[in-house]
């Protein structure tokens, strides 16, 4: 009978960690920042339909880097955790830790228990009336949550798309400045980044109900030449 | 996550099966037709040039008596679909909060949202679910309206109880006080209305509905209730304020008084 090799349990999780950590590497990044009108989520991604950034609830949105297919998984069991909770308490009763908490679940339990771990990284943001409120939940492939209060980098690049979101950091960033500041963030000092290429959403601070609305990329390439954004949609 | 063989898609009733959250259906009960139960009246619809207006009286009754006075039976189904609800008020409500989730959870879940005939043929679904509970007196028929994007008009859609849908051209209603409001709008359609014209008919409707039929509500200036009326046009459902429909109401009233003497004419 031949005996499986033994392999300590630290060096497996550890050959698991590096595992996703490479796919999520070579994903482009995305950034999320707190504004003054809402949270703005600003992903580089040429696709004009498959999309990493998406409507969970109505003050709840979602995004994700790495492999499309596992985070977009993961996407459709957020939006229907949150629909059943809705439908089963009511509407107030949906919030981003909760949902969290369950992505951190479901990560957590596939990392450890399967053998492929999820290359992804995903973000959930739930906007506040007031900006202090708002909630940014950053999680990684094996489950870990980390809560962030004023801007989030996703992806490969995450370290340095950060550290140049701080660098041009001030509390009172508008949506204008704040998508201003994420693609240049995003596209670093060699490249420059156009609607095109990006894809932008805000949770709506002001809405009454579904606060996620998408930017056309005819709407962020004005907005990056300096024009106003669109009013906000406040959408049944 | 499930699996891919028991996914249940971006349907919302399958994935409450698969949850196991499913409303319960009551059973069978003998005598359940003496229950009183809590009934909604007449709502309407009428196509206009740009889209459709929908409204609906604000009454409830529970057999003679009047159980609600400002109860809403239009509601938005979405950004450019609307549901205007008659019969059993519970189920009826229940229903409309079930569509209304239907359409959001497939429009988040891919990323689109259903075409108007897909949306007509979900209520016809769910009418047809309620058939047992309608079968005890718990009828609920829905009136469903929506601005169709991909062919650029207004469309309106009529139920009966076993979910069977009619598609109306011009206008539809349904409720107690509906051959009422339907004869009205009859008389005072023409194709192409604009929105002003098509709100005042559906007024004017609801305004004789209520004037013959005793569990539809007229106009009440003294709690400052009037009926629910909607727009949906390609700018999406737009509900009218109170203050507009209260100023509608006033110069219909004075119309009707200075023209007829006091006899309720139908004019719009």
């Amino acid at each position: 009978m031949s005996m499986p090799f033994y392999v300590a349990p630290e060096q497996l999780m550890k050959d698991k960690a590096d595992y996703a950590r490479k796919g999520i590497a070579r994903g482009r990044s995305l950034a999320a920042l707190v504004c003054e009108e809402g949270i703005l989520i600003c992903a580089e991604n040429p696709s004009n339909t498959l999309h990493k950034v998406a409507e969970i609830y109505d003050r709840i949105g979602f995004a994700g880097v790495g492999r499309f297919n596992e985070f977009d998984q993961l996407r459709i069991a957020g939006v229907r955790h949150a629909d059943l909770k809705g439908f089963s308490y009511s509407r107030e009763d949906v919030e981003a830790r909760s949902l969290a908490n369950a992505y951190a679940q479901m990560l957590g339990q596939i990392f450890t228990h399967e053998m492929k771990p999820l290359e992804v990284e995903i973000l959930v943001a739930e906007v506040a009336a007031a900006r202090a409120d708002d909630q940014l939940y950053h999680l990684l492939y094996d489950g870990t949550v980390v809560d962030e209060r004023r801007y989030v980098a996703l992806g490969g690049d995450a370290d340095s798309v950060a550290e140049r979101i701080e660098a041009g950091w001030t509390d009172e960033l508008t949506v204008a400045e704040a998508l201003r500041l994420a693609t240049s963030a995003l596209a670093g000092p060699d490249r420059t980044l156009t609607g095109d290429d990006l894809e932008v959403a805000v949770l709506e601070r002001d809405g009454v109900r579904r606060c996620f609305r998408r930017y056309t990329d005819d709407e962020v390439d004005a907005v990056l030449a300096g024009a106003t954004p669109p009013p906000a949609a406040n959408e049944v | 996550m499930f699996r891919a063989e028991d996914d249940p898609g971006p349907s919302f009733a399958a994935l409450m099966a698969r949850a196991g959250v499913q409303p319960p259906v009551p059973s069978p009960v003998a005598g359940g037709h003496g229950l009183d139960i809590t009934h909604g009246t007449t709502v309407v619809a009428v196509r206009y040039a740009e889209g459709v207006v929908m409204a609906g009286d604000r009454r409830a009754t529970s057999g003679n008596l009047i159980s609600h006075r400002d109860m809403e039976k239009v509601y938005p189904a979405d950004r450019h679909s609307g549901v205007a609800i008659a019969g059993a008020a519970g189920p009826a409500m229940e229903m409309v909060r079930l569509f209304q989730l239907q359409l959001e959870h497939y429009e988040k879940v891919e990323g689109q949202a259903l075409s108007l005939e897909g949306k007509a043929n979900q209520l016809s679904v769910m009418i047809r679910g309620n058939l047992p509970m309608a079968m005890q007196g718990l009828v609920v028929v829905p009136l469903f309206a929506g601005y169709d994007l991909r062919r650029g008009l207004g469309r309106l859609f009529q139920y009966d109880v076993t979910g069977g849908r009619y598609e109306e051209t011009n206008y539809a209603a349904t409720g107690s006080g509906s051959l009422f409001a339907a004869t009205v709008v009859k008389m005072g359609y023409r194709p192409d209305l604009s929105a002003d014209d098509a709100i005042d008919l559906v007024l004017s409707a609801l305004f004789q509905a209520a004037d013959e039929d005793s569990a539809t509500g007229g106009p009440d200036p003294i709690r400052g209730i009037y009926p629910i009326v909607a727009t949906i046009s390609a700018a999406g459902f737009d509900r009218q304020s109170n203050e507009s429909i209260s100023a509608r109401f006033a110069s219909l009233i004075g119309r009707m008084s200075t023209e007829s003497g006091g006899s309720a004419t139908v004019t719009s």
